[in-house]
């Protein structure tokens, strides 16, 4: 697997396999029988209330914790297989606290990776350099600076520099963003999307905010008291929860939760004929809040939906939003 | 009193002073890995942690010249018994502050030093120590400083030093001599502890502290 060199990112496959985690001396084990399958350059989310085991889970894949039972797999090799430091070298792991070496330098910090994969001087002052500006931290001012004397926001983007560094075909990323203001949260939600699609890493994210999940993930793995009960894209998981539980979790019944995960194209009216000259236009890839806000501003009955060659392929009217925001069907009521 | 004495004899009092200076040193390098390997596993180890200070504690508590004492029999007189001796009372300052600096780092550093793959003895190089060191060097300057002070009781035991200076003015009724003594130990002191402190504000942690302090 990851042990070879590999040019240009791409993701692993993961395969965990009735995984468990017993603590010693706890009677209810943290994480229960697991079973998952991850595709090469998945963005999966573990959503689920606090102790319910996504930390857990998380550190049984770069052997921070050991299971008791169960297996994971990385490209087909078994994790447990492999000298648990050589594994972790290429798994990047992005924890909440940052944990950044305190005595080193910005770029040191994400040096660290490549140094102890004995990368040349000038091959690691390269990616350090770059990846500073992937991240949004520009090397000329930042790279000889330590931790202390960066925001809270900055340190979380050494720490995802510092886990990008030596090209991981796989992130594990724990509440990564957790302690940051909405604003900044939002911004280096994008930067990680921005970077997922440019090296398409396999990436596992811990959260339990709703939010967050809806906006980052491919799938979101819903968990509680240490199993996994839902797996689905965030609008199959909203629309579709599959019980109570699920339903209240990610809030199915909020109305503007939904519209804000249905793309317009999925509520539009399609066009027959001669588009109409309409005033107000939005992309069919634009979420239907959005849709609703423009359509509420303007004071029009109908906005025009385009497709991606900026033609009109239909119509969205209030009556549509409705009928797509009708309430999903939850099993229990 | 006066410090003619002092000053005619400059020459054979900084023979001294180095002789002096090198008995001690002799006995910080014996007793920091020996500290080392008992702290670690002090932090490793849980359960032997305070077994463990308790010990260096109480090594601490057994009066110096008794201890000494104790010593002649087995060892003989000489450098020996000295070095025994300021080996152990070095242990309490080295072994507390390698453990409060060590069990000082945040846990989340070290997690992720693990998790970005090192080995434990490189966490423990490159991580764990190097955040540790200030308190680290704080205890071998008490230490060494200790040791020092200590170190003059080697003159009773003709293991040289700046003690020979000392215990002869005492005999001979010379109060210049051991007035000559004394300045000179008390400069010894006073420079080691200066040395190490600036040392101590050389490190990679006091850099980052002082740039933290600057933002
Ligand atoms: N080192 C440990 N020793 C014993 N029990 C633990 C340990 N770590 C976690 N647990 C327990 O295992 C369960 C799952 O914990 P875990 O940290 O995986 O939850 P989590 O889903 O990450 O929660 P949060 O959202 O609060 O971070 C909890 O009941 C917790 O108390
Ligand atoms: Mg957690």
């Amino acid at each position: 697997m990851a042990t070879n060199q590999r040019s240009g990112t791409s993701g692993s496959s993961i395969s965990i396999h009735a995984l468990t985690k017993r603590y010693p001396g706890s009677s209810a084990a943290a994480v229960n029988a697991v079973n998952l399958d991850i595709a090469p350059g998945e963005l999966i989310v573990l959503l689920g209330p606090s102790g319910c085991g996504k930390t857990t889970l998380l550190k049984m894949i770069n052997r921070i914790y050991e299971p008791t039972s169960g297996s994971i797999v990385i490209d087909g090799v078994e994790v447990q297989s492999l000298k648990a430091s050589e594994l972790r070298r290429h798994i990047g792991y992005v924890i909440q606290q940052t944990g950044l070496f305190p005595h080193m330098r910005v770029a040191e910090n994400v040096a660290v990776v490549p140094k102890l994969l004995k990368w040349d001087r000038d091959r690691t002052r390269e990616r350090v350099s770059q990846l500073l500006e992937v991240t949004g931290l520009p090397p000329e001012i930042y790279a000889n600076r330590y931790p202390s004397q960066l925001s809270g926001g900055e340190q979380q983007r050494v720490g995802l520099a510092r886990a990008l560094a030596a090209e991981p075909p796989t992130m594990l990323m724990d509440e990564p963003f957790g302690a940051l203001d909405a604003i900044t949260r939002t911004r280096l939600q994008d930067e990680l999307k921005r970077i997922h699609k440019q090296f398409s890493q396999t990436i596992l994210f811990v959260t339990h905010d709703i939010e967050e999940a809806v906006r980052l993930a491919d799938r979101i793995v819903v968990m509680r008291e240490g199993r996994i009960v839902q797996v689905g894209s965030p609008l199959e998981i909203v629309r579709g929860p599959a019980d109570q539980f699920v339903s209240d979790l990610v809030g199915s019944q909020d109305v503007l939760r939904r519209l804000s995960l249905m793309p317009a194209r999925t509520a539009m009216e399609p066009l027959h004929g001669t588009p109409p000259d309409l005033a107000q236009s939005i992309s069919g890839e634009v979420f239907l809040r959005e849709a609703l806000s423009m359509l509420m501003e303007s004071g029009d009955p109908f906005i025009a939906v385009t497709g991606s060659d900026g033609t009109a392929i239909g119509t969205l009217s209030m009556t549509s939003i409705q009928r797509a925001a009708a309430p999903p069907d939850t099993p229990d009521r | 009193m006066d410090l003619v004495y002092f000053f005619d004899n400059l020459d054979e009092i900084l023979a001294l002073s180095l002789e002096h200076l090198r008995i001690s040193l002799t006995a910080l390098m014996i007793a920091l890995p020996v500290a080392l390997v008992v702290s670690v596993i002090g932090v490793w180890f849980r359960p032997a942690r305070q077994p463990l200070l308790w010990t260096v504690g109480a090594l601490y508590t057994i009066p110096s010249l008794a201890m000494l004492a104790f010593l002649i029999p087995s060892q003989g007189l000489g450098l020996r018994p000295t070095l025994i001796l300021l080996v152990m009372y070095a242990q309490i300052f080295l072994v507390r502050n390698i453990v409060t600096g060590l069990t000082g780092v945040d846990p989340a550093v070290l997690e992720a030093a693990r998790g970005v793959g090192m080995t434990p003895f490189q966490v423990l190089g490159r991580v764990w120590l190097p955040i540790a060191l200030p308190v680290i060097l704080a205890g071998v300057r008490i230490a060494l400083v200790t040791i020092i002070g200590l170190a003059i009781l080697g003159g009773w035991v003709t293991a040289g030093g700046l003690g020979e200076l000392l215990f002869s003015g005492i005999n001979t009724n010379h109060p210049a001599k051991v007035l000559a003594g004394l300045i000179a130990i008390v400069s010894l002191a006073l420079l080691t502890d200066l040395t190490i402190r600036l040392i101590e504000s050389l490190t990679s942690v006091a850099r980052a502290r002082r740039a933290g302090n600057r933002r």
